[in-house]
């Protein structure tokens, strides 16, 4: 990388290369298959084959003599390892029902994948031989995949005790919803299927789990978002004291809300650990993790709106048929209810109304998964707001001002406070970029001929709440948490800085931008900066990375820890200079005595706060302070996208030709780092609208079990996508910074299906499932305005 | 991703790999590995005995062999799309090379690998079926000559039999022909959903399908079309018959078939 001019002062804002990349780069990063303990065993997981079946037998006597196996165990085997459940942090309903949920199923099998059985052996490929010779007796009983086929009267049941397979019924009304329809001038209602995901972070999960007899102490390495979430659970679920439980996470590769749970394979690493006395290692197969690492998305969606005739959107009505999988994961069942105050999207509505009812199925469970209930609400309006464009033939762009919140801060019906955006002029900016009248023109001008190739544009307009979250709303909702994060800046005597965050990345570059903000506001140069992380040992308080809060909470954690050094070093300096705390002006890690030339910087105080030799009375030594940071608000970032296809109407093949982000997302701290979120947030969410479904048969069996069948775009798949941002800095935190790991995703994917839903309006097609497969296109072309 | 156990031999010799070949067990050849590996690791496959003949750096070469080019049975893609032979005298071949897969792919995957594997949804054996191919093969017996057209049998079956070595592909010089190679596929790495290879000359053309059977699919019946003066949508229409394509998450028969014809089209138009 090429050497920035940058300096302390001027690091926030700019692209400073990533500290990170060269040892990802080098191939010299330590994932957790890349560590080894002497003694070390391997773990394989026996799985069901069966969606749905009663274990009538498992014995694993045959497993248990083969080469090299240590141990093999049933689930019935480990039944007395459990002090509790896996765990679900957020049962969203006071009546949500919660299944037991056990590392190692012993009664039945409830997804294709669900573990049965565990082998341990000296090597990785000893252990899955053996894993082979684990002989299960299934009894298949009917599969239920889709979630509106599992609430129906006599659906196979997933939980026998619950007698049902919803889980959860959840509403949200507010501002009179069915008077203002019943009085609607005009009235649109849709209906679009959200299909299932499988994400794919590029290093699959693993875990190595460590017990210490002697001292009785628990390590656990997991590729995990959550290190600090993970040990507190992970201590209940095994049973033990959480100061004897240390987890790190150490470089990890990628997560997208799929590292964000507390797995079987964890908490059975631990207790195997405990019981051979020798360290547990399993790393995740590819395909087996199409299995049994969650999912996201599954919903069927209904949206109406009531409107004027001028396009004025009154009251939205939603309705989401969620399909949870199994079991509750950590965020099973609240993973729809983080897109439950959006539904309105950036729009000015007065009447909100929204149930989200969960249902279980004999499926992997599905959860967080980049976006996490927003993708789907902002699909749902987004794909409305077209339809009801049609309806009043309206151009989509004008109809989405019209309706635009303009004025912040602004609480909406749903209850939350927007803190600031500006949709209008993203909107603006974006369709200045594609040149939107020249590309209405080339679309005209290809239908009036006959083009075989026709052309679409499509728009998404949106907002979303990220920034998880404020503790006191967490607390409303029963969430089992809080949305706080924490940082400690500790200046060591040599001037160089230790900052220890709570937060947890795996790819986002948490590091450099997190050195940005220490290295100007204490005026040290950048590579003085050391960011330690995902060690619950070296940093006690954190709460971890997902729902875009790393910046917006941990980042303010370290702003005002950076706050606090800052004022304490005041206070030293002005003891050594002799000066009143007053006198003493302050910047770029600079104190300075106005009209004198006495200055002294932060790294001087550092070490006049280490030796100790000449402090003010009664002072602490020591130059370091913690700060632990509960935002007093979500984060409102927001952005209008538009994508341009080109359809070949004879095959159905769908082109991106364009493809424009104009996003608000307050201030950047590092731009390059928020492009390359932007940019693989966008692919994500066009994978969505194009490539990416999880496809099971009657049977329950996953037909897209692999990459072949799973479509995940490479980068020839892609374009370049035009960015551009505007700026509304936040006003409730003192960096200005919003939430951006997320928008892409939750931005693209109507993007897409507008435009090829736009491309496709002369055969009268309205809608196509997602994704928009050649074959899907082709036949809706085929038939028509018929569908 | 881990494959079950097998046993391992590194060949010397095509006649060595044909003795390995013909120790009784259940052995398989490796050259590039890019299909086979991928089998084993899901323990689709579970060959007892690899027989890697990568190694036989003789048996990689393009040469001129009167009318035809030879080309040795390991020759990677890569090289096949970026050989100056190729270029000049079957231009369809290096163009159908550099489509196969991805990099990476093209780097180790060889030609002889590809036709002996005999993947239906793989792009060579419907190109070299178009091309009326030449294959040689050597065993314990000796060296005998199989015509593309008589190679492909069933799904991933071919008549090169389990003790012979694929060690030669015979294509012709392509003169004046048109050709064109048109590929439909979801990504740019994935297998043809359907995919159709096209030689024309003085208004006639060999056409084959990808993707559209067990094996890939001489089409006849659109060759008798235009050789009867039909034009190429007229003639395309007949681009499904006898076929048997499969059904999956890409697409399904009744597509595929639509595809088929679709793709005759643009190719017929092209070449003729």
């Amino acid at each position: 990388m090429a050497a920035t001019e940058t300096a302390p002062g001027s690091y926030i804002g700019s692209s400073v290369p990533r500290k990170e990349d060269e040892k990802l780069l080098t191939g010299q990063s330590r994932f957790v298959d890349d560590l080894t303990l002497p003694g070390m065993v391997w773990a394989s997981v026996v799985r069901s084959p069966y969606a749905h079946a009663r274990i009538t037998k498992v014995d694993v006597s045959k497993a248990r003599e083969a080469d090299g196996v240590v141990a093999a165990f049933s689930g019935a085997d480990l039944a007395e390892d459990w002090a509790a459940t896996l765990p679900c942090v957020w049962l969203v309903t006071e009546d949500t029902k919660q299944p037991m949920h056990r590392p190692l199923a012993t009664d039945k099998a409830r997804y294709q994948g669900d573990g049965v059985a565990v082998v341990l052996a000296e090597s990785r490929a000893l252990a899955k031989d053996a894993a082979e010779l684990v002989e299960v007796e299934y009894e298949p009983l009917p599969a239920v995949i889709d979630p509106e086929e599992a609430l129906a009267d006599g659906a196979p049941l997933v939980h026998e005790e619950f007698g049902t397979n919803e889980s959860f019924t959840w509403k949200l009304e507010a501002g009179g919803v069915d008077e203002i329809f019943a009085n609607a001038p005009v009235t649109v209602k849709e209906r679009f299927r959200q299909q299932r995901l499988i994400p794919n972070a590029i290093e699959p999960r693993g875990v190595l789990a460590q017990y210490l007899p002697a001292q009785d102490e628990y390590t656990l390495w997991s590729a995990t978002q959550i290190p600090h979430i993970l040990r507190f659970w992970l201590a209940i679920v095994i049973g033990v004291p959480e100061a004897r439980l240390r987890v790190v996470a150490p470089d990890v590769g990628g997560g997208f809300g799929s590292k964000l749970n507390v797995y079987a394979e964890e908490a059975l690493a631990l207790v195997l650990a405990r019981r051979l006395g020798r360290p547990v290692k399993w790393t995740e197969e590819r395909s087996e993790g199409y299995l049994a690492t969650i999912h996201g998305r599954d919903h069927w969606q209904e949206m109406e709106f009531a409107a004027d005739e001028d396009g004025k959107i009154k009251a939205v009505r939603a309705k989401a048929t969620v399909g949870l999988g199994a079991y509750l994961q950590l965020v099973t069942a609240g993973t729809p209810i983080l897109g439950g105050w959006v539904y309105g999207g950036p729009y000015d509505v007065e009447g909100y109304s929204l149930e989200v009812v969960g249902a279980f199925t004999t499926a992997t469970p599905t959860d967080a998964y980049r976006g996490a209930g927003r993708p789907e609400a902002t699909y749902l309006i987004e794909r409305t707001m077209d339809a009801l464009a049609r309806k009043l033939d309206l151009d989509p762009a004008e109809l989405r001002r019209r309706n635009f919140i303009t004025e912040f801060p602004k609480t909406l019906a749903s209850g939350l406070e927007i803190d600031s955006g500006d949709f209008a002029g993203a909107l603006d900016r974006a369709l200045e970029l594609v040149d939107y009248d020249a590309v209405r023109a080339e679309q005209a001008e290809r239908r009036a001929k006959g083009d075989t190739k026709e052309l679409g544009i499509g728009l998404s307009t949106y907002t979303e709440m990220c920034g998880l979250a404020p503790s006191r709303i967490l607390g409303a909702i029963l969430y089992a948490a809080g949305g706080w994060d924490a940082a400690t800046i500790r200046c060591l005597p040599t001037g160089s800085v230790q900052v220890f965050i709570g937060t947890s990345p795996h790819g986002q570059g948490h590091v450099t931008t997190f050195s940005q903000i220490v290295a100007d506001r204490l005026g040290v140069p950048i590579d003085q900066v050391e960011v330690v992380h995902g060690d619950t040992s070296a940093m006690q308080l954190g709460l971890d990375t997902y729902g875009s809060r790393s910046l917006a909470v941990g980042g303010i954690a370290l702003y005002n820890a950076a706050e606090k050094v800052i004022a304490k070093a005041k206070t030293i300096v002005a003891h050594k200079l002799e000066v009143a705390e007053d006198d003493l002006g302050y910047e770029n890690g600079s104190f300075t005595v106005a009209g004198t030339d006495k200055s002294m910087n932060v790294q001087e105080a550092a070490l006049h706060a280490f030796t100790a030799h000449d402090l003010p009375d009664g002072m602490e030594p020591g130059l370091e302070a913690t700060f632990v940071y509960d935002p007093p608000n979500f984060s409102w970032p927001g952005g209008a996208h538009v994508a341009v296809v080109e359809i070949d109407t004879e095959t159905g093949e769908v082109e991106l030709r364009r493809y424009v982000a104009v996003d608000e997302i307050g201030n950047v701290i590092n731009p390059t780092i928020v492009d390359g979120q932007i940019h693989g947030g966008v692919t994500q969410g066009i994978a969505q609208a194009l490539w990416e479904e999880a496809v099971y048969d009657d049977d329950g069996n996953l037909v897209t079990a692999s990459m072949l069948e799973y479509l995940v775009p490479s980068a020839a798949e892609t374009i370049d996508y035009e960015l551009d941002r505007v700026v509304a800095p936040s006003p409730t935190n003192p960096l200005g910074v919003k939430g951006v790991g997320e928008t892409g995703t939750i931005a693209s994917t109507p993007a897409v299906m507008n435009a090829i839903v736009d491309a496709l309006a002369p055969f009268g097609v309205r809608d196509v499932d997602m994704p928009a497969k050649p074959e899907r296109v082709w036949r809706a072309i085929q038939r028509g305005g018929a569908s | 991703m881990i494959p079950a156990p097998f046993d391992y031999e590194r060949a010397e010799s095509v006649d060595h790999a044909v003795e390995l070949l013909g120790s009784g067990r259940d052995a398989k050849l490796l050259a590039g590995g890019h299909s086979l590996l991928p089998f084993m690791r899901l323990r689709l496959a579970r060959p007892d005995l690899l027989v890697d003949i990568g190694r036989l750096a003789d048996l990689s070469y393009v040469r001129e062999d009167g009318d035809r080019i030879a080309i040795g049975a390991l020759t990677r893609h890569h090289d096949l799309a970026n050989d100056p032979l190729l270029a000049e005298e079957n231009p369809l071949v290096a163009h159908v090379a550099g489509q196969i897969g991805d990099p990476q792919v093209r780097h180790r995957g060889t030609i002889g690998g590809s036709v002996a594997h005999g993947d239906p949804a793989a792009d060579f054996p419907g190109v070299l079926v178009a091309l009326e191919a030449e294959l040689v093969a050597r065993g314990p017996g000796g060296e005998r000559t199989i015509g593309a057209g008589e190679c492909f049998t069933g799904f991933f079956e071919t008549t090169i039999a389990p003790d012979e070595v694929l060690t030669e592909i015979r294509v012709p010089k392509l003169g004046g022909a048109a050709w064109t190679y048109l590929k439909f596929q979801r990504r740019a790495q994935d297998w043809a959903t359907v995919a159709v290879a096209a030689v024309g000359a003085n208004g006639s053309a060999r056409v084959a399908l990808t993707n559209m059977g067990p094996t890939p699919i001489r089409a006849r019946g659109v060759e008798e079309a235009l050789g009867s003066g039909a034009d190429p949508a007229t003639a395309s229409e007949r681009a499904a018959e006898g076929t048997a394509p499969p059904s999956d998450t890409q697409a399904s028969a009744e597509f595929r078939g639509h595809l088929a014809r679709v793709l005759t089209k643009r190719a017929l138009e092209q070449v003729s």
